[in-house]
């Protein structure tokens, strides 16, 4: 019955949610676009000519692979930031002394600006990539590792005592207790520092990177074209929402145990 | 020492064990939860535990299975060391938690499988008995459903079924039977006790009501606060009501004092 019902209701609320989600985009684009028609291009290109380009960068092989070198650097830095932020984690975890410790350390690079990142990684490396890994990998290390943290302190200790109870090893420990306690606080971490580490990457192609968006949009910006500059910044935006998407998509499957209450916070 | 002769013998065996713990960083806030304890229990025994709340009962039970060390003392099971030889025993103790603990992304017959899981039982023979245990509790047709879709008393009998399928042969049950109904309850006490007796394990239950201890328990312990032994009582098979009524009598005067 209830099944049914939903069924019945469920185009026009599908709709209505497209409307709902699109409509701020319809009145910024037609602003943009009136705003097109009362100044110069260069300030306020026409959305077509933004579109024009954005299919221009998917259909040229060269330039979609500038876009997907640039989706390497955020995966590989956050690949890297993640494992690394795993272990630190783990030990100050398990580790009072460590933990104080590290702690401060980890607070006080949360406060260098990706800028100073990027001199750094100038001077102490050389070669693009190895800069670009060190910059990604150390301005989402500590947001990591704090998210890693507190998701292993914030596992129900009732539980952790039960699985014990069972003596098992530390593998499996981890594989029926750890991961699936964890999993949803790692799930939004990647969520926050995915779309940190699209901002950041933009920087940190500027150390001399000869592809990729960062590079792109320093092009478009020393040719005053506007309009190629939103085509590049539109390119990180979808890669952000399609990772997004699929990071909803996991836990739609991972976290189907949960209850779903009828009255909402 | 007398310690040796008697951890041997008995399947549990405490000897003036102490638990406190802190509250703060200074010592005078220390909260003792048990104090001297001193208790064996022979194999094949069930033991009722008694004891008014928050006199340490979980406490000594989660020394026993070795999740907390004593702060003072020695606990044997089997001659080991629960708390420093904790791989050793694995298999070997099976506990019923006064929550129903359940792993909330699991499904009922997956948060039973979970023992035999960590005893690397193949996964077909595992499901196997997993269903078995469900079904003698009554939760046929509910072996998918996740713990939040099942009412309390379900998901206790999960745990009870968790805790069992192990065939482990101490089982530690914290209140097992309060979350039940009368006539599950009954059945499922009359089933425990057939179950510990038949298989010859060793049960320590704790419990709030002097009728399941007498019902069911080989012998009674009652605890005061802080866990400490105040009376202990075998029930024999042949006893008179008049018997009977007298040791109720003196468990209620004991738990009143
Ligand atoms: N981890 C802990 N930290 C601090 N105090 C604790 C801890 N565990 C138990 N206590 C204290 O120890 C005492 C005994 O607790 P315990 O849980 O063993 O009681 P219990 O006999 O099982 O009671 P109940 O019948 O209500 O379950 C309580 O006063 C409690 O506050
Ligand atoms: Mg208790």
């Amino acid at each position: 019955m209830a099944r049914s019902m939903r069924k019945r209701g469920a185009f026009p609320h599908t709709a209505m949610r497209a409307a709902e989600i699109l409509a701020p985009f319809l009145l910024l684009a037609a602003v943009w676009q009136i705003a097109s028609y009362n100044f110069p291009s260069y300030l306020f290109p026409s959305l077509i000519d933004v579109f024009v380009h954005t299919i221009a960068i998917f259909a040229s092989w060269s330039l979609f692979a500038e876009v997907l070198a640039t989706v390497g650097r955020i995966l590989a830095g956050l690949v890297g930031a993640f494992l690394l932020g795993t272990a630190i984690a783990t030990v100050m975890a398990r580790f009072r002394g460590i933990d104080r410790f590290l702690a401060p350390i980890l607070n006080f690079f949360q406060g260098i600006p990706a800028l100073s990142w990027v001199v750094f990684a100038i001077i102490w490396f050389h070669g693009t990539e190895p800069r670009i890994f060190f910059i990604m990998t150390m301005t989402a290390l500590p947001a990591f590792t704090f998210q890693v943290l507190d998701a292993l302190r914030g596992m129900s200790n009732d539980l952790v005592e039960m699985v014990m109870s069972f003596r098992p090893t530390r593998g499996k420990m981890f594989r029926v207790m750890i991961l699936p306690a964890i999993l949803p606080d790692i799930l939004t971490a990647w969520k926050v520092n995915l779309g940190n580490a699209s901002r950041v990457v933009v920087v940190a192609e500027l150390v001399g990177a000869t592809g990729g968006v960062g590079y792109e949009l320093l092009q478009q910006q020393q040719i005053f074209d506007m309009a190629g500059a939103l085509a590049w910044t539109l390119q990180l935006v979808f890669f952000v929402l399609i990772m997004q998407k699929i990071i909803a998509l996991i836990e739609a499957y991972a976290f189907r145990y949960r209850a779903i209450s009828e009255r909402s916070l | 020492m007398t310690l040796a002769a008697d951890a041997r013998e008995a399947e549990i065996h405490l000897e003036h064990v102490s638990k406190w713990f802190g509250r703060g960083e200074n010592d005078a806030e220390m909260l003792r939860a048990v104090d001297g304890l001193d208790i064996s229990i022979a194999r094949g025994e069930m033991v009722a535990l008694l004891g008014k709340t928050g006199c340490g009962k979980s406490t000594t039970f989660n020394m026993i299975c070795g999740l907390l060390a004593p702060s003072e003392g020695t606990v044997r099971v089997q001659g080991c060391d629960p708390f420093k030889n904790f791989n050793d025993l694995r298999g070997k103790i099976a506990v019923v938690f006064q929550n129903d603990r359940l792993l909330p992304w699991r499904t009922a017959i997956g948060n039973v499988e979970l023992g035999l899981e960590m005893l690397d039982m193949p996964r077909p023979e595992g499901r196997k008995i997993a269903q078995s245990w469900l079904s003698r509790l009554g939760l046929e047709g509910h072996e998918n459903d996740y713990p939040h879709a099942l009412s309390g008393g379900m998901r206790q009998r999960v745990s009870i079924a968790r805790a069992f399928a192990t065939d482990a042969s101490i089982l530690l049950c914290d209140e097992p039977f309060s979350a039940l109904d009368e006539i599950t309850g009954q059945r499922l006490r009359e089933e425990f006790a057939n179950l510990v007796r038949e298989n010859r394990k060793t049960a320590v239950f704790i419990t709030h009501s002097i009728n399941e201890a007498l019902q069911i328990g080989d012998r009674v312990v009652v605890m005061t606060r802080p866990a400490k032994i105040a009376y202990d009582v075998r029930l024999g098979d042949g006893a008179t009501s008049e018997q009977n009524a007298a040791i109720r009598a003196r468990i209620q005067d004991v738990l009143a004092a």
